[in-house]
């Protein structure tokens, strides 16, 4: 019994106590944290992940600036009324390139991890310009100046280049030709069409708001029609242990 | 305070209890044992916080996560379960799947079920454009009336739903395009006006004949191939009828103006690869029955 009664001297000396209650924390940590990190069956394996392009980069920007998930996760959870719903259940490996991700905590609107093709464009464009002119009930904030405000994306390939940092596979040929790349996917006659879907599989290449400039609404829907279309689930198992 | 030592605690006169040692102005605590009900919870709750890391995911280690001797998943849970409603509801559904929607109209106990099935569907899937009630809006038909862009028959909004409108990643998709004939420069401004005023005096009184004639002309040349003669619209085309007082864009003159200079090109998206055969149909026999479907 003397080892339990040496917890007087924690109790008697404040230093002590915060640094081995630091230990007894980090211990825990590191237990549920760092073995992700190493385990194989932490992402699973699936075809069609890919990075995202320039401009869908430049909307997750915008996502993230405009705080859209504040309101909107992007994880649907296996439970049958939300696989029902959204459709499939999220997998890690569809945000293993999102820095940071966006799976958000709060649903105020609706689970927007598979919202990619659910509505056409011009949808897009009506909500956003006002929400409730498609969608009576909605409560969610009229974004109009998304259309008016042009893309900045002069430094887009700093972007991809601090991804690359983190992981995310960007080549350097990708990263070079950024600017290009999020130029040519909202112009469908471009030159750099082919070398686009090269570099980015099933990119959509389209003008997505309909004006002729490339605008913030552009990359924000270019974003929004990609979220949770990349995997095949045609050949996707489930597998235990995860 | 007193020193903790366990040689000279001091036993309680009173209750016959050890103190703990400890004493504050002359109060002393007395060092009474946890209740036994409670000592006993807590190593049950020690245990089965131990079997529970047996049985269920939890250890990290080496390459994988240990994944319980149950077996236990919520992927494999969720996954089952679906696919247990599914079974539940095959008797129904796999039929719905491989009939023509005409057959499964004339099966009562089917279309009951397709009825209330497709109306769940549209719920989730359709009223995001085409509204609760199926109302639509400006940009999105209103499918409670008689009016239809590419078919009202039951197989032909089977077709729509199941493939979309000019939905590019599906290669049976409704297509067509009206030309842009303002921006185009297919068209005059001038000759843009006149038409603009012939079709809206198709369905108004007020139209000024000094710019609906010319007009007329007008449609004739560039219009009547997708529209009609008649201007009474072209089903296979999507094109929509012009005599009716349904607009899908607006019938005032600036909406026409708008129309005709940029045109329109509403995109619905392709369903069927997303929501499956037997949903796409009972979704299409449900808005057929909303008050406006063809038989023929």
């Amino acid at each position: 019994m003397s080892l339990l009664n040496k917890h007087g001297v924690l109790e008697r000396n404040a230093t002590l106590l915060l640094v081995c209650s630091l230990i007894v924390v980090a211990i825990g940590g590191i237990v549920e944290i760092a073995p992700l990190f190493y385990l194989k069956n932490t992402i699973e394996k699936v075809e069609g992940v890919r990075p995202y392009t320039p401009l869908e980069l430049k909307g997750r920007d915008i996502y993230i600036r405009e705080g859209c998930y504040v309101c909107h996760s992007q994880m649907i959870r296996p439970m049958r009324d939300e696989v029902e719903r959204y459709g499939h259940f999220s997998l890690a490996a569809e945000s293993m390139y999102d820095h940071p991700f966006q799976w958000g905590s709060k649903r105020t609107g609706p689970d927007l991890a598979r919202v990619g093709g659910r509505y056409s464009d011009s949808w897009h464009v009506d909500h956003m310009h006002n929400p409730r002119s498609v969608v009576p009930e909605s409560i969610m904030p009229a974004y109009p100046h998304l259309i008016e405000t042009p893309l900045d994306f002069e430094h887009v390939g700093d972007h991809l280049k601090a991804q690359a940092m983190v992981g995310v596979p960007y080549s350097e040929e990708m990263i070079e030709a950024a600017k290009a790349h999020a130029a040519a996917q909202v112009n469908p006659d471009s030159d750099r069409y082919d070398e686009l879907l090269d570099a980015y599989p099933k990119a959509q290449i389209r003008n997505f708001d309909g004006r002729a400039e490339i605008t913030e609404l552009d990359a924000l829907i270019a974003y929004l029609q990609v979220l949770g279309t990349m995997v095949d689930f045609s050949t996707y198992q489930v597998e235990s242990s995860r | 305070m007193a020193d903790h030592n366990d040689d000279h605690r001091e036993v309680d006169e009173v209750s016959g209890v050890q103190t703990t040692g400890h004493e504050w102005d002359e109060i002393k605590e007395l060092d009474n044992p946890m209740p036994r009900w409670w000592l006993y919870t807590f190593y049950a709750t020690v245990i089965w916080g131990v079997a529970y890391t047996v049985a269920m995911p939890s250890w990290p280690l080496i390459s994988e996560a240990f994944g319980g001797v149950m077996g236990y998943s919520s992927r494999t849970e969720v996954t089952e379960a679906i696919a247990g409603h599914k079974a539940a509801q095959s008797v129904y559904t796999d039929r719905i799947a491989e009939m023509g929607v005409d057959d499964i109209a004339a099966d009562d106990e089917l279309m009951q079920f397709a009825q209330a099935g497709g109306a769940a569907i549209f719920r989730t899937w359709c009223a995001q454009c085409h509204g609760a009630g199926a109302a639509g809006g400006i940009g999105y038909p209103n499918l409670n009336d008689d009016d239809w862009l590419w078919g009202g028959t039951r197989q032909a909004i089977y077709d729509t739903i199941a493939h979309g409108v000019r939905w590019d990643e599906d290669p049976d998709t409704r297509f067509s395009e009206m030309p842009a004939f303002g921006v185009d420069g297919l068209l005059e401004k001038e000759q843009v006006a006149e038409v603009v005023e012939y079709v809206y005096g198709l369905t108004h009184d007020d139209a000024d004949p000094a710019l609906a004639d010319p007009g007329a002309v007008v449609f004739a040349d560039n219009c009547v191939s997708c529209h009609g003669e008649d201007a009474g619209g072209m089903q296979d085309l999507g094109a929509p009828s012009l005599t009716d007082r349904i607009w899908l864009y607006g019938g005032d003159r600036e909406a026409l103006t708008q129309t005709v200079t940029y045109s329109r090109r509403g995109v619905m998206p392709s369903w069927v690869q997303r929501l499956g055969e037997a949903d796409v149909k009972q979704v299409a026999l449900y808005v057929h029955s909303l008050g406006g479907g063809e038989t023929e």
